[in-house]
């Protein structure tokens, strides 16, 4: 063991990593990415990674990986699970004989996402096990453990992990690269498993030796048909409720039941370190009043969501007349326990996002928590009247604080200063001037092309969905050219298919596709098209412009955006063409690529008419005691303003 | 004991490297360490903070309103923005300079910073106001302003890490060429403080 100061999705992958995974793929998405990145970067070379082209092909290389008896892992935000239902459905049915963990990374707020959409519900949709770590620390040892129960009941298992412990960082015990799981396969293919220990005492025996040596074809475990999953899908019914309670035994789960007590609170995920921090500072602060309301509240924390640990609810609901759940998106604890109250005639009221006493979107905070505890305690307290300082909620004190603030400056986030897409979307805007258009966005650093000045973005839904959305427009606004922008690893992970579509049914759309050689929105992650992979090998590049000539698109330009007449032109002439075209904007993202070019205004010449800021909206561009000027040091030269200014006063 | 950081700034200003400095400097020292990150969508030019606390009794690695010993601030008007995470008599360090938004330009609103520094003087008592620029400038190098702010917080003594255990945390941290550059920054820091 030794200490290391990591970061949430570090730690994960560092667990991983010592419970011996073999094969990791996946598709970058905030805030899951670096899980995969560190372990292609902290690998010692045994772990196969790969950026898989997305989701779904990540989730089904680890499954046949597993399939040959590999412990593997697969990586994705919470809206990847979408794309990577498919195949999670029926391999919830199938299982796996390796550990197979399905590693998805939610995000209340939303902060970086489209949804609030919660992984716990996908757990108990495909019927699961969900693991959901509450802190840096607990994510380490629990990703191990995920490996160990999922090759026990031969079944993936969810790991679901939020933000907030994703992008935390913790000083943790690490394990040294010789304490890292093993497997030994003996001669025969057999592999004991016996005395794998959980690390908190639950000892999980192995029955029968597995043959971890490799695939074993088998067509009555491997090929699923309907008898098939008839069969399993009643095993995997009998086998929830014993897996439940057994999970429920581990230390992840855990009950502080006060005797007597009269109130509860339920909690998971970072909601716990919420609650701990509150009920903490809450406690401090009665104890100078001398009552003791808070310090009897009994905590439930649950660890392993799904299947419910039934049994260590009754424990903790028996007796209690009011429980408060803290938890983000969905109400998945809330649900499960008005359930077992049900179920067991308990006589408690549970409160909590259902009944209005906890929020019930975006994400929990250590003061709304406090706020909730507060209100939940006073339901209860007979001396609320008289307490004026638990009254004082923190809503009213910032508004307090707020009174004189002066006006903020608004910091939306914005497309980089010399980012070609913003020279594209202007080629485009330009092109299209007196025209009826849709623009139809997609999901990416472009989805920032919807902000003012440019403001080209009427839709963005999902990963691709521009490019198919464009074409439902098509068929009814008769009168107008419809458009599809998609960067270049969005077309590769989702865009292809609706291509086909395109090119099959005939519709008329203008494809646009923003290639900048990189995923940069998640930080930089090579795809099918830059040539690289994730382990830095060089491969052949995947090029759109063939793809889109082998589908059979009518009329395929690649431009540079950043030279602006050429490509206002070149949008103008396929704009008025029938059918499938498709202009390739080409120019490497300019955080990976900085130039040391410049552009500057000559004062004399600038005639102040704002032109260059108000159509174009660049961050380098700003306004200095009434005249314009360009900011040297995130002007990158890419003289987009310098083709926009109507007098020349920019070179 | 507990003590809290919190650094905020605009996404690009190197925010990152202080907290990781704080917090390697604490590890090495054996405190209980949690810290947060901004990191995503707001990175491009938005309003970023870092979250660094140390020492017992933190669950959250968020901090609290009303938490925080120190704010190192590289921005005014983001100093002003999260000030309700700031306890009644914590220490703020602020970079002069105003970082103007897009917004800012387009909609033709003056903001120079000058009323926010106003502001942040009327309700901060133990306020250090940091010429940052030309503190860089005498550096020779912009991207120095994070370590002298950093510099400047450590000089206040409110974090409970030293000069020095900072400087082993830039031998650990920080690519060789760049050491002595930012411990000159991190002294130049400290001067301002004091003055």
């Amino acid at each position: 063991m030794h200490k290391e100061f990591v970061m949430g999705n570090e730690a994960i992958a560092l667990g991983a990593m010592a419970a011996g995974v073999e094969v990791v793929a996946g598709y970058p998405g905030t805030p899951s990415t670096e899980v995969l990145e560190a372990i292609a970067k902290r690998n010692n070379g045994t772990t196969y990674v790969e950026w898989s082209v997305n989701e779904k092909a990540g989730l089904e290389v680890a499954a046949a990986a597993a399939y040959a008896g590999k412990r593997t892992m697969v990586t994705m935000k919470q809206v990847g699970l979408n794309v990577a239902s498919d195949p999670l459905m029926s391999l919830a049915y199938i299982g796996v004989k390796g550990g197979m963990v399905v590693m998805v990374a939610d995000d209340p707020g939303p902060i970086s996402s489209q949804t609030e959409q919660d992984t716990r519900t996908y757990g108990m949709f495909s019927k699961l096990p969900v693991f959901d770590p509450s802190s840096v620390d607990e994510a380490y040892e629990m990703i191990q453990t995920a490996f160990e129960v999922s090759e026990k009941y031969n079944t993936p298992v969810i790991f679901r992990s939020t933000t907030r412990v994703c992008h935390a960082y913790s000083a943790i015990d690490v394990k040294d690269k010789e304490e890292y799981y093993k497997r030994e396969i003996s001669g025969d293919g057999g592999s004991e498993l016996a005395g794998d220990s959980l690390g908190d005492g639950t000892e999980f025996v192995k029955g029968s030796s597995t043959d971890f040596s490799g695939f074993v074809k088998d067509s009555n475990r491997w090929v699923i048909f309907p008898r098939l999953s008839y069969a399993n899908h009643k095993m995997i019914e009998e086998r929830l409720p014993v897996m439940g309670d057994e999970l429920g035994e581990l230390t992840y789960n855990k009950l502080t039941k006060v005797n007597n007590g009269r109130l509860g609170i339920a909690c998971g995920g970072i909601s716990y370190a919420y609650v701990c921090e509150s009920v903490q500072e809450l406690s401090e602060n009665e104890n100078k009043d001398d009552s003791n309301i808070i310090s009897d509240i009994s905590i439930l924390k649950v660890g392993t969501p799904h299947p419910f640990p039934e049994k260590l609810a009754v424990r903790f609901l028996e007796g209690l007349e009011e429980v408060l759940v803290v938890e983000e998106l969905d109400p998945v604890i809330e649900r499960m326990l008005l359930m077992v109250a049900g179920k067991y005639h308990l006589k408690v009221k549970i409160r909590g996002k259902l009944t209005g006493d906890v929020k019930n979107a975006g994400e929990n905070t250590v003061e709304s928590v406090t706020d909730s505890i507060r209100s939940f305690v006073q339901f209860d307290s007979e001396k609320k009247s008289t307490d004026n300082r638990a009254e004082a909620s923190t809503e009213d004190e910032k508004s307090n604080i707020a009174e004189d603030v002066p006006e903020l400056p608004i910091r939306p986030p914005v497309l980089c200063a010399g980012c070609p897409h913003r020279a594209s979307f202007y080629a485009v805007k330009q092109a299209m001037k007196g025209r009826k258009a849709i623009f139809c966005g997609d999901i990416g650093c472009y989805t920032l092309g919807n902000a003012k000045p440019l403001d080209m973005v009427d839709t963005c839904l999902c990963m691709g969905a521009g490019i198919t959305m464009a074409q439902g427009f098509s068929v009814v606004e008769k009168d107008t050219t419809c458009f599809a922008f998609v960067g270049d690893s969005t077309f590769f992970a989702s865009g292809i298919t609706g291509v086909v579509n395109a090119v099959y049914n005939q519709h008329d759309m203008v494809l646009i596709v923003l290639d900048n050689s990189t995923t940069a929105m998640t930080g930089h992650q090579p795809h099918p098209g830059t040539g690289k992979t994730v382990m830095g090998d060089i491969v052949e590049k995947v090029s759109i412009e063939k793809i889109l000539e082998a589908v059979g698109v009518a009329d395929i330009r690649t431009v540079n955006p950043l030279d602006l007449k050429i490509s206002v032109d070149t949008v103008k002439e396929l704009a008025d063409k029938p059918g499938v075209k498709a202009v390739i904007f080409k120019s490497p993202c300019i955080a990976l690529f900085k130039p040391d070019n410049m552009c500057v205004i000559d004062s004399e010449k600038c005639i102040n008419c704002k032109k260059c800021i108000n159509e174009l909206g660049c961050p380098a561009i700003t306004v200095n005691e009434g005249s314009v000027v360009i900011e040297p040091s995130l002007c990158t030269g890419c003289g987009l303003c310098t083709q926009v200014c109507p007098v020349g006063a920019i070179s | 004991m507990s003590k809290s950081v919190i650094l905020c700034g605009v996404g690009g200003q190197g925010t990152v490297l202080a907290s990781k400095l704080i917090s390697y400097a604490a590890m090495s020292k054996g405190y209980d360490i949690k810290s947060a990150e901004t990191i995503g969508m707001a990175q491009r030019g938005g309003s970023v903070t870092s979250h660094v606390r140390m020492g017992e009794g933190a669950f959250s690695p968020l901090i609290p309103q009303g938490k925080a010993d120190v704010m190192i601030a590289f921005e005014p008007a983001e100093a002003v923005r999260n000030l309700s995470y700031l306890k009644e008599d914590g220490v703020v360090v602020v970079s002069k300079k105003a970082v103007k938004p897009v917004t800012a330009s387009l909609s033709a609103k003056v903001y120079e910073g000058k009323e926010m520094l106003d502001y942040l003087k009327k309700k901060v008592k133990r306020l250090v106001v940091v010429d940052g620029e030309k503190a860089t400038a005498e550096l020779g190098s912009p991207k120095a302003l994070n370590v002298v702010l950093l510099g400047a917080a450590i000089a206040s003594e409110e974090i409970d890490i030293s000069m020095d255990e900072i400087r082993e945390a830039i031998s650990h941290k920080v690519a060789p060429k760049f050491h002595d550059l930012n411990n000159r920054a991190l002294d130049a820091g400290a001067k301002l403080y004091n003055k």
